[in-house]
């Protein structure tokens, strides 16, 4: 049986992998059709096994062990091995399904792209990164999917490589990203130092014995070793989660074809940051500084990027600052030891945020390709499935019951507010503010597109009609879920032992356990209920009311005000339009400042110093000194012999003198 | 003063005055000239040491034979006498005080210790059967054979080289240059060319 | 009596007479041939010296030899200089410069 279960495994990363090597080295043997062929039936093949694997995994089975020996370096042995619980279980399903949803999705869209191969071969090789990530039971592993996602991130935002914009935004991507990793790798070499060994289980065993253990990391402060690795860690987490101040390659990752920004930037890759934190939570449980840190930057992350999803004018702008945000929100469920909200967000806004990118592409597949929603207008009637697809998505995300962003948006809030670390008073301040700027500027893109008088040219309105049934189909797959995803798991995820094997909260923490005490000992309808009907009382669900009015406000009833509201208050609006100097402060401090650096560097270290005293310099000192010489050498025999009997003279006095 | 310090000091004096000489005229067969009268005098030196062989052996070898060719050669190579004369004086006090130091520092050393008539006194006066040349030949063809035999090729070597440096042969005689010959490569001498075959019709 | 230093300061006094002239001699280099001829002849005049206060023959074998090596030595030297006068008609040291660096 336990053989069987490891087949199946591995099977699911490693079909993946296949299909990507065959779409790629031999997409134009095969074709079109074998590509999305091949590549199709092994995601669909993972995500079938994901599902028994998931099915097993609730049934109680779990495993965790070595697959292959690497290789051995100094008696540490490098290990691919599994670790398979309901946390991996829950995110395996996650990533096969969306990844599914949109290889399916693919074939709408890229459809007369000269790529097509390659992009199937490169998402399919993003699914096998993932899973690599998600299912490794050390961190060396973990650090291997981490870097392979990023690798694969790289290659899809530059797909058109021929646009200098995708070139810029890939690099900028994943240099943002390496600036994380430097943190991941200290965190992982501090572990390693500290523990002796990379592998999960054996690590979260020895936590409690190193506690009091600390480190100097300036010479003469001491960090406690766990607040240290944890920080680390997380920052490994910021560049991959897009948190501020790291968060900057996200916006420039939308050059990529919109497919990958609904499978990378919304469900999965961005993820890995909030998934590696639940799965160190053993580590992070035992360092309240990390815990607070973690809060503060997903409190920030989360209000600040929604204040900029309001100005934009790309439509998957606006999606790509609303995964910041709520990217932010899962930071902040972590922070707040609230790991299972984190992971039931995670899973449910990959569902919504999906849909939303998809449903993006769509509209912007009817309009050939104009992204910018000033120039839309009214699709509803053109595009019926797509809206009815995005309405669900954005009623998702905005946390309106029964759909799924609700209950684990609430869920996240409620935590913050139980919560008593330290800046959990200005974080709830801060998901709160953040709830309706979300249902603000969701419902401005709504009505922004599909609403209202038509603003595009008459060509282009000429040709507008609904997407082809292989983009619908995908939306309506993922509609389901958002609808209903959240209650039907707020029960498993929050209130019962789902994670306890994988997470690990300490009771001081344990803030859903507090909310948890509300509903013990009922049945999942009444959970469901009562959490709906306690939800419709909170501050949360007013608030994002009042944003969809205002929204309505704002682009149905009185499209005049945004105009006057934007002159009023010209500055702020100056502020968030260039994504706070951010993007400016990089390139002329950083990007700049290297290559000023490099500049100086060669001009003077290398030509001045190197070529030309170093070695210019040295041969003109050879050559200097032996013009001095040079009269030695006068080619007359008899001042050689002369110089000789000098030499006889020298001898004698010297012998002379001795004795 | 006996007869032998008399004669010593006389015959050194010469030598002394002919060296001086040697290195001092513009002549250079006057030169040679002084030069024979040096080995004249050091051969009688030699004589007053009971070395008769090898003072008779100097004569015949070093003045008739050496200086000789000396001569030869000096009178054979078109010299230019004036031209000769120039440049003297300006090297005369370094080289005339480099010299002087050094015969300083080596009557310094040869004057004093061991070589003192204390030290070394002189050997008893041979008797009249004596005959240096008899002694010298009982050591040289016993113990120093080797040596005398190698030193006969050494003077036959010398006579190769310096005949073949010397010799200019006949502008008209054929030479092979066997080193040349070896070192001959196929494309320096053949070419091979492609043609098509002509017919002729 | 006569001691050996006398001999033996005979024997210095014609080497350094001979290294002055080496130094000297600017314009012939027949002259720097019979300077080394000297050279030998003071050598010659130290080893019979030895032999004769020490009573042993083999000082004058080694003499023996030298006036041996000395004249194969002078009549190479000799060959080369014609060969030399051949190419440059010049013994003049001065023109003999062709080693210079």
């Amino acid at each position: 049986m336990m053989d069987s279960m490891k087949l199946v495994y591995l099977a699911i990363p490693l079909v993946c992998l296949f299909a990507a090597i065959v779409a790629g080295l031999f997409g134009r043997q095969i074709g079109r059709t074998g590509a999305h062929t091949i590549t199709i039936a092994g995601v669909a093949t993972a995500c079938a096994l994901s599902i028994y694997v998931y099915v097993d995994v609730m049934a109680g089975n779990t495993f965790n062990g070595t697959v292959y020996i690497w290789g051995i370096s100094d008696n540490f042995p490098f290990e691919v091995g599994f670790l398979i619980d309901s946390l991996t279980a829950t995110m395996m399903v996650i990533v096969t399904f969306v990844s599914l949803m949109v290889h399916i999705y693919t074939i709408g869209y890229m459809h007369e792209d000269p790529g097509y191969q390659r992009f199937f071969s490169y998402i399919s090789l993003f699914t096998f990164s993932m899973l690599m990530l998600v299912m490794s039971n050390n961190f060396l592993q973990l650090f291997f999917g981490w870097e392979a996602v990023g690798l694969v991130s790289y290659l899809l935002i530059g797909f058109w490589y021929t646009r200098d914009s995708a070139i810029y935004a890939n690099m900028k991507a994943f240099l943002v990203n390496r600036v994380g990793d430097l943190g991941f790798l200290i965190g992982i070499a501090a572990i390693y130092a500290t523990f002796g060994t990379l592998d999960y289980n054996a690590v979260f065993a020895s936590v409690p014995e190193v506690i009091n253990q600390s480190i100097e990391v300036i010479p003469g402060s001491e960090w406690s070793i766990i607040s240290f690795i944890c920080i680390m860690l997380f920052i490994g987490a910021m560049g991959k989660s897009a948190q501020v101040p790291l968060h900057v390659w996200l916006p420039d990752s939308m050059e990529g074809p919109t497919p990958i920004s609904a499978l990378i930037h919304a469900a999965t890759m961005v993820t890995a940051g909030i998934f590696m934190v639940a799965r160190t939570s053993p580590l992070f449980e035992f360092s309240e500084t990390a815990l607070s840190v973690v809060m503060i930057i997903g409190a920030i992350t989360a209000f600040f990027m929604a204040l900029l999803g309001l100005v934009q004018n790309d439509i998957k702008r606006v999606v790509a600052y609303s995964t910041l945000s709520q990217l932010g929100y899962m930071t902040v469920g972590l922070g707040v030891s609230g790991y299972a909200a984190s992971i039931f967000h995670l899973g449910t806004h990959a569902f919504f945020k999906a849909l939303l990118f998809l449903a993006a592409g769509s509209v912007i597949i009817a309009m050939h390709h104009e992204q910018d929603m000033r120039k839309m207008g009214g699709l509803r009637k053109f595009l019926p499935w797509t809206y009815i697809t995005a309405v669900i998505g954005s009623l998702a995300l905005a946390g309106i019951p029964p759909f799924a962003g609700f209950f684990s948006k609430d869920l996240i809030i409620e935590s913050v507010h139980h919560s008593e670390l330290f800046g959990s008073g200005i974080a709830y301040v801060a998901v709160l503010s953040g709830v309706i700027l979300t249902a603000f500027y969701s419902f401005r893109l709504l009505f922004m597109t599909f609403h209202g008088r038509p603003r595009m040219d008459q060509h282009t309105l000429q040709h507008v009609k609904e997407s082809p049934m292989v983009v619908i189909l995908p939306l309506l797959l993922l509609a389901i879920p958002s609808m209903i995803a959240g209650a039907m798991f707020i029960q498993p995820m929050a209130f019962s032992d789902y994670f306890s094997g994988s997470i690990l909260v300490l009771p001081q923490h344990d803030v859903i356990g507090q909310i948890a005490e509300h509903y013990h000992d009922k049945s999942t309808v009444e959970i469901v209920f009562g959490f709906m009907l306690h939800g419709i009382m909170q501050p949360p669900f007013w608030l994002a009311i009042g944003g969809i009015f205002l929204a309505w406000l704002f682009y149905i009833r009185r499209p005049e005000l945004p105009g006057r509201v934007t002159e009023s208050v010209k500055p702020l609006y100056n502020l968030l339009l260039n994504k706070y100097y951010l993007d400016d402060f990089n390139q002329k401090f950083f990007a700049n400042g290297t290559v000023g650096i490099g500049r100086l560097l060669s001009k003077f270290g290398d030509t001045v110093f190197i070529d030309g005293w170093l070695v210019n310099g040295t041969a003109k000192a050879v050559g200097y000194f032996s013009r001095i010489l040079k009269p030695l050498q006068s080619g007359l025999v008899n001042q050689y012999a002369f110089a000789m009997i000098i030499g006889l003279l020298v001898l004698m006095t010297w012998f002379l003198s001795v004795n | 003063m006996t007869f032998e310090q008399l004669a010593f000091y006389f015959l050194a004096s010469v030598a002394v005055v002919a060296a001086i000489m040697v290195v001092t005229v513009r002549n250079p067969v006057r030169a040679a000239m002084f030069l024979i009268l040096t080995f004249f005098t050091v051969g009688c030196i030699w004589l007053l040491m009971e070395a008769e062989f090898l003072a008779i052996v100097l004569v015949l070898v070093y003045v008739g034979a050496v200086m000789v060719l000396f001569l030869f050669i000096v009178m054979m190579l078109d010299i230019d006498i004036d031209q000769l004369r120039e440049g003297f004086g300006e090297y005369l006090p370094i080289g005339a005080t480099v010299a002087v130091i050094i015969l300083l520092q080596l009557a310094i050393v040869l004057s004093s210790g061991p070589f003192e008539i204390e030290q070394m006194p002189a050997p008893a006066a041979a008797t009249a059967e004596y005959s240096n040349t008899h002694q010298l030949g009982l050591l040289i063809y016993t113990y120093y054979v080797y040596p005398f035999e190698l030193a006969a090729v050494l003077l036959l070597l010398a006579m190769v080289a310096a005949i073949s440096l010397g010799l200019r042969g006949r502008s008209t005689s054929k030479r092979q240059k066997p080193n040349e010959q070896v070192r001959v490569h196929k494309k320096d001498r053949l070419r091979m060319v492609k043609m098509n075959a002509e017919k002729q019709d | 009596m006569i001691a050996l230093s006398d001999y033996l300061i005979l024997g210095a006094i014609l080497f350094s007479i001979s290294v002055a002239g080496i130094f000297l001699n600017r314009k012939n280099v027949l002259i720097l041939l019979m300077s080394i001829e000297l050279m030998l002849l003071a050598v010659n005049l130290n080893f019979i010296a030895f032999s004769h206060y020490m009573n042993d023959l083999a000082g004058q074998v080694f003499v023996f030899f030298i006036l041996t090596v000395a004249a194969a030595e002078s009549a190479i030297g000799l060959a080369i200089i014609i060969v030399l006068f051949r190419r440059r008609h010049t013994i003049n040291i001065q023109d003999l410069d062709s080693l210079k660096g």
